[in-house]
């Protein structure tokens, strides 16, 4: 019987929590980008473009140094999340999933945008002429056509969350506990004398977690898919 | 009901439109590319005229010298697209209640079930829009504009991509509907079959302006709106009503001001008021009354005008019992018959030239 060992358990729980939140907090802002990007015109919109993108281009290691000089307790806006509500970010698992998200944005707003990009405008105009607003348009209409691509999106982030490890590492470190998700402690185990079974069992770990999210949201995009066919 | 008179740029092309329509069902008849959708378009709030105005029944929708631009979703008109644009993600009886459930109890005129039984669409409540046929999707579409109980049904060539069966399926129910329920309707085609069977006004478009307005058998029967009517074989468009069925000869007979006409057997119930058309072509004149002819319609009538058209063919109007109609005969012919107004001719027309598809029960305006 494979039973997880405390140190196991603990690494899979943050690494699930992290890459959670990363995924949940980054939502809104992924889908209300993706909107911009695929629907609005404005001025400097190829750099938000670029922007948006680079974190899937740059080292991760560069990201996180970037994150620990913006967010860190003397950072621009760390600082001040500090000195006026005693948040601190840096070292926190808080931290590890900021890093996460931001690795992951790039996937999120690519796979939303292209399905924003493939909605019938058509749809959309004939709600307006049923009397919806264009808010109420969007969330009872564009929204629900969009949900294969947010799902898509939400799926990609998720696993390269899970993955993430040079954003993380450089900005939260590695503290049992806090921000030691299951890549960081097989890392460490990497760089210890005799602790190549044990960081067998956190491949085989990951490689099954991994496996089940790929699985869950080929599940549900069929589902997802069922449901606009009929 | 519908007051407008709009101009609108779009590229090289200009509409420039002006337009009153009442009540019963008005028909923008025209080519692609005339500029009948973008009218309907400026109509719904989905494009913006450059300037111009825009009213329905009595409510300003558009004014650009007093900076009126109602929100498409506060104008309440029921838009009926070519491609039905049901949402796919919803049942059809979502879909039908999609613009119904975003209605105040007071502002809703317009009764679910009615609305099923007339369209014939409750055996598809339950359904996806996907497992339906070109036509069930347009019968859910018009329902759904109509239960937003709108001022007036906007409908942008409903049946164009359907096939014969299909229309044949939907048309009916388009004609009961703007009775039925006591809305008005712009109706947007470029299929003369549909005007017939539709339509109670006409409006003309050509090249992003309306050419021509009035009543639907006034503006086909005028000689000189050829050019844009006539992409369909020019004639006249009379009113009649179906007198019987003779199973013997299998003749059906129609009756209008003008005396009776005889054609190939159809199903229209007898009694059924119609709208007939034949082709000017298809009328021949003589001076005498032939006696012993094959050709069934023999109808006393008086020439109203003579005047020449294009090829060497002579226009000849006949006023048979008060109705127009319209022949064209060869320059030869007229050479010999020597035609002039005020002379007391014969109208002849074969029964079998008048086809089914030339009759179209067609009631009064609502």
């Amino acid at each position: 019987m494979f039973t997880l060992t405390s140190l196991e358990q603990e690494a899979l729980y943050l690494s699930l929590l992290v890459s959670g939140w990363a995924v949940v907090g980054s939502l809104p802002v992924g889908i209300a980008c993706a909107w911009l990007l695929a629907r609005r015109e404005f001025p400097g919109k190829a750099l938000v473009d670029g922007l948006i993108h680079l974190p899937l281009v740059l080292p991760p290691v560069v990201v996180g140094y970037f994150l620990l000089v913006l967010l860190g307790r003397r950072g621009v806006v760390g600082g001040a999340l500090y000195d006026w509500f005693g948040i601190t970010i840096a070292f926190t698992w808080k931290g590890a999933a900021i890093a996460s998200a931001v690795i992951a944005f790039p996937l999120m707003v690519r796979a939303i945008r292209l399905s924003l990009e493939g909605v019938d405008r058509g749809l959309e105009q004939a709600a307006r002429t049923l009397g919806c607003g264009p808010v109420a348009t969007f969330f009872s209409v564009t929204l629900p056509l969009v949900m294969p691509g947010i799902l898509t999106g939400v799926i990609l982030a998720f696993a390269r969350s899970l993955s993430e490890f040079g954003a993380t590492i450089t900005f939260v470190s590695n503290i049992p506990g806090e921000t030691r998700t299951l890549p960081i402690a097989l890392y460490a185990l990497t760089q210890v004398p005799g602790g190549d079974e044990a960081a067998l069992r956190l491949c085989i770990i990951s490689v099954v977690v991994a496996f089940a999210a790929l699985l869950a949201a080929e599940i549900l995009s069929r589902r997802v898919q069922a449901r606009l066919k009929g | 009901m519908l007051e407008l008179a709009v101009t609108r740029r779009q590229g090289t092309f200009q509409v420039q439109v002006e337009l009153n329509t009442g009540t019963g069902v008005t028909a923008l008849f025209g080519p692609s590319g005339s500029g009948k959708t973008s009218v309907i378009n400026m109509v719904a709030g989905l494009s913006r005229p450059d300037c111009g105005r825009i009213v329905v029944d009595d409510k300003v929708l558009f004014d650009s010298t007093i900076g009126i631009d109602v929100a498409p979703e506060h104008r309440r008109l029921g838009y009926v697209f070519q491609d039905g644009r049901l949402f796919p993600h919803l049942s059809v009886r979502s879909n039908l209640n999609f613009g119904l459930n975003r209605l105040s109890a007071s502002e809703r005129r317009v009764d679910f079930d009615a609305v099923i039984e007339v369209l014939g669409i409750g055996h598809l409540l339950d359904r996806r829009p996907a497992l339906l046929s070109g036509g069930e999707k347009q019968r859910v579409a018009i329902g759904r504009a109509l239960l937003a109980s709108p001022r007036i049904l906007l409908m942008d060539e409903p049946l164009a991509a359907l096939d014969s069966n299909r229309k044949a399926e939907v048309l009916p129910f388009i004609g009961a509907l703007s009775k039925r329920f006591a809305i008005p309707i712009l109706y947007v085609s470029h299929s003369m079959d549909e005007v017939l069977s539709l339509a109670d006004t006409l409006v003309l478009m050509d090249q992003g302006r309306a050419a021509a307005a009035g009543p639907t058998e006034e503006v086909l029967s005028r000689l000189e709106l050829r050019a844009l009517t006539g992409r369909w074989e020019a004639g006249s468009v009379i009113r009649a009503v179906v007198q019987g069925h003779d199973t013997e000869t299998g003749m059906t007979r129609l009756s209008f001001a003008g005396g009776t006409l005889a054609m190939a057997r159809n199903h229209l119930p007898p009694g059924a008021s119609v709208r007939l058309r034949i082709h000017a072509s298809d009328i021949a004149i003589a001076l005498d009354r032939p006696g012993r002819v094959s050709v069934r319609n023999i109808l006393p009538a008086r020439v109203r005008s003579v005047s020449a058209a294009e090829g060497h063919m002579v226009d000849v109007v006949l006023d048979c019992g008060g109705t127009d109609l319209w022949a064209q005969i060869s320059g030869c012919a007229q050479a010999d018959l020597a035609l002039q107004p005020g002379m007391e001719v014969h109208a002849m027309i074969k029964a079998l030239t008048i086809a089914r598809g030339d009759v179209a029960e067609k009631g009064d305006a609502a």
